[in-house]
């Protein structure tokens, strides 16, 4: 029996597991170019869960302790696979990649690094990712690369509950109290600058025409229902520009470092161990 | 009607006037409230939230239950403490799922004890106050990943112990929560063993690092059945109601005899030069455990007693603001709602 198939009576989200064990069992070898791929949306995935788990015991709600931990989990698992399929291009594990990569081998946006904040500051950046995410894998599902395609109809199914969650908390916080649209509205300020690397074709998407979906064709499309949704919660879409440095290289984030110095730092002290 | 209708008088005598008689009919009906709560213990049958019973039943049970529930959300940070060093992506989403599982147990409980006619707000209240109880041994620190793998065999472990007899609960909604918790603990104490048995079998730092897991974990574990019979002054009413059904001895010494032989299987030992198996008995003998140290950790003396309680409350402080909004939203949601839509 795999772990996320167990029987929850706590388990919310609908997508049906698929596990890094069926991606690796499936056979499929991932070239160079997919496999940096998958890269970009995996660090991605694996990062947010990385902060998204912190809330874990912290959570303003009982309620949202599990439902915070329902979404970092799910994400796990989407890096999961997705770096377990990069793997297959190097004769790398998920876990290889997880902890033996160093900061400027990561191809996380920043947005996912930015530290939690307050509540409204993470659901901010969960409703800004969630909406993208589901651009992605709506779209994703459609890949000539049939492993990346059927992780994204597992994936999708998942995003769509972050990004309904998202939506209902942007609504309570927006519409809420004055306290609580002033704070969503700062963390939307604060995330906006690093919005625009979300829509960068970095190397090797420009080459991957059929197998991924090139993220400035979905600027467009996630733009328009992030300004509708925050529109309808009672604030204001940030006129902030996209910061310098929108690479995902690592090389202009200072929370990276921090994330896997924490991350890594028990595999590290044993390399070659089992756990 | 000549008095203010309740759920009582709806079936009284119309004609009933003076204050005497609404005495008299509230001590006829605990009467046979009372005959009827004794007649569905004696054939072990279920107490529902909607049935009479007696005071001390209850409050003793919302106490119980609430307790409980409080162990579930504080046993959250030890090992919350882990999640984001897990030494590899799987351990991390067993890990992750096992800590959101406990925040389930923690919801399904609460819900139980709300039947019992006091707010959830009351219970979290109790926990940020301090006046609240839960299980001493969340006031142990998980400093290693070890600890991980200790607390998920013999916490988890001690917790399924305790918690299988509870599922006959007289009380029919703690019952049904157990049934649900339990099914998951004992996949936990599976999850926590399988940690311990890689490391015991890894290299010898991880080896090392499993039994001192154990050592430490061991006493306070045994501990988490309670204080020993004689000690135990509510035991025998609660037995009595068919809430518990085995002593706190029996429960340990029920626990201590399956753990033996699962610590032999890890290559473990259990750090009690007194555990012995006891052919006349056909149970393992044990030592005895030091009840100084388990009253002054339950009085708030644990090690890290001080930091669980201010890591909740911070939690609670902080997301006071998300609740009020959220309760004003909710409230303008209702009243934007036509009547009857
Ligand atoms: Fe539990
Ligand atoms: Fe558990």
């Amino acid at each position: 029996m795999s772990f996320a198939s167990h029987d929850s009576a706590t388990r919310q989200s609908q997508g049906e597991a698929i596990t890094a064990e069926e991606v690796a069992a499936s056979g499929a070898v991932a070239d160079e170019d997919a496999a940096r791929y998958a890269l970009i949306l995996g660090d991605d995935a694996l990062m947010l869960a990385q902060r998204l788990s912190a809330w874990i015991s912290r959570a303003p709600e009982l309620e949202e302790d599990v439902a915070l931990g329902n979404i970092a989990l799910d994400l796990l698992g989407h890096a999961r696979f997705l770096l377990t399929y990069a793997g297959t291009a190097w004769h790398r594990t998920e876990d290889d990649l997880a902890y033996f990569r160093d900061e400027e081998e990561f191809r996380s946006c920043r947005l996912v690094e930015q530290e939690n904040g307050d509540f409204g500051r993470t659901i901010a950046r969960q409703l800004i990712v969630s909406i993208f995410q589901h651009e992605v894998y709506s779209r994703l599902v459609h890949s000539t690369d049939e492993t990346l395609a059927a992780i994204a109809d597992k994936a999708l199914k998942e995003v769509a509950y972050h990004q309904d969650h998202a939506i209902q908390w942007t609504l309570r916080l927006g519409l809420g109290t004055e306290e609580s649209a002033r704070r969503l509205q700062a963390g939307l300020d604060e995330l906006w600058a690093s919005v625009e690397e979300l829509f960068i074709d970095v190397d090797p998407i420009p080459r991957l025409a059929s197998v991924a979906v090139a993220p400035s064709t979905l600027r467009e499309p996630t733009m328009a229902r992030l300004g509708e949704i925050i529109e309808q919660a009672g604030l204001r879409v940030p006129e902030v520009g996209g910061s310098f440095g929108a690479d995902r290289s690592g090389r202009f984030s200072e929370h990276r470092g921090h994330i896997l110095a924490e991350m890594q730092v028990l595999a590290r002290r044993h390399p070659g161990a089992t756990w | 009607m000549p008095h203010p209708s309740t759920a009582q008088d709806s079936h009284a005598a119309p004609l009933r006037l003076a204050d005497a008689s609404d005495a008299d009919a509230a001590a006829e009906e605990a009467e046979a409230g009372q005959a009827r709560f004794d007649e569905l213990i004696a054939e072990d049958s279920r107490i529902e939230p909607r049935d009479w019973m007696p005071a001390d039943y209850r409050k003793s049970l919302a106490r119980q239950i609430s307790q409980h529930a409080h162990s579930e959300i504080i046993g959250m940070q030890p090992e919350g403490n882990w999640i984001t060093r897990a030494p590899s992506l799987k351990r991390k989403a067993i890990l992750m799922a096992k800590v959101q599982d406990e925040a389930g147990h923690g919801l399904y409980l609460y819900s139980a004890a709300e039947t019992l006619g006091t707010a959830r707000e009351t219970f979290y209240d109790q926990l940020y106050t301090g006046r609240a109880k839960y299980s001493s041994i969340f006031n142990y620190p998980a400093r290693t990943w070890a600890d991980i793998g200790a607390i998920g065999w013999l916490v988890d472990g001690a917790a399924i112990t305790n918690q299988v007899p509870l599922c006959r609960a007289s009380y029919g909604p703690y019952g049904r929560a157990m049934v649900r918790v339990c099914k998951e603990e004992s996949f936990h104490q599976r999850q926590g063993w399988e940690i311990l048995h890689t490391l015991s079998h890894g290299t010898a730092e991880q080896h090392r690092m499993a039994q001192d897991a154990v050592d430490r974990f061991y006493g306070p574990a045994l501990q988490m059945f309670g204080p020993p019979d004689t000690d135990s002054p509510n035991s025998q009413q609660s037995m009595a109601w068919n809430i518990k059904r085995f002593t706190n001895d029996e429960l340990r010494q029920r626990f201590v005899d399956m753990i033996v032989p699962q610590a032999e299987a890890l290559g473990l030992t259990l750090p009690d030069p007194e555990l012995a198996w006891n052919e006349e008995r056909g149970h393992y003998d044990f030592g005895e455990l030091d009840w100084d140290e388990f009253f002054a950790v339950l009085k708030g003396q644990g090690p890290l007693s001080s930091q669980r309680l201010e890591h909740y409350r911070r939690a609670r402080d902080e997301g006071a603001w998300v609740r009020e909004a959220a309760a004003a939203y909710a409230r303008r949601q209702a009243a934007a709602e036509p009547i009857g839509a």
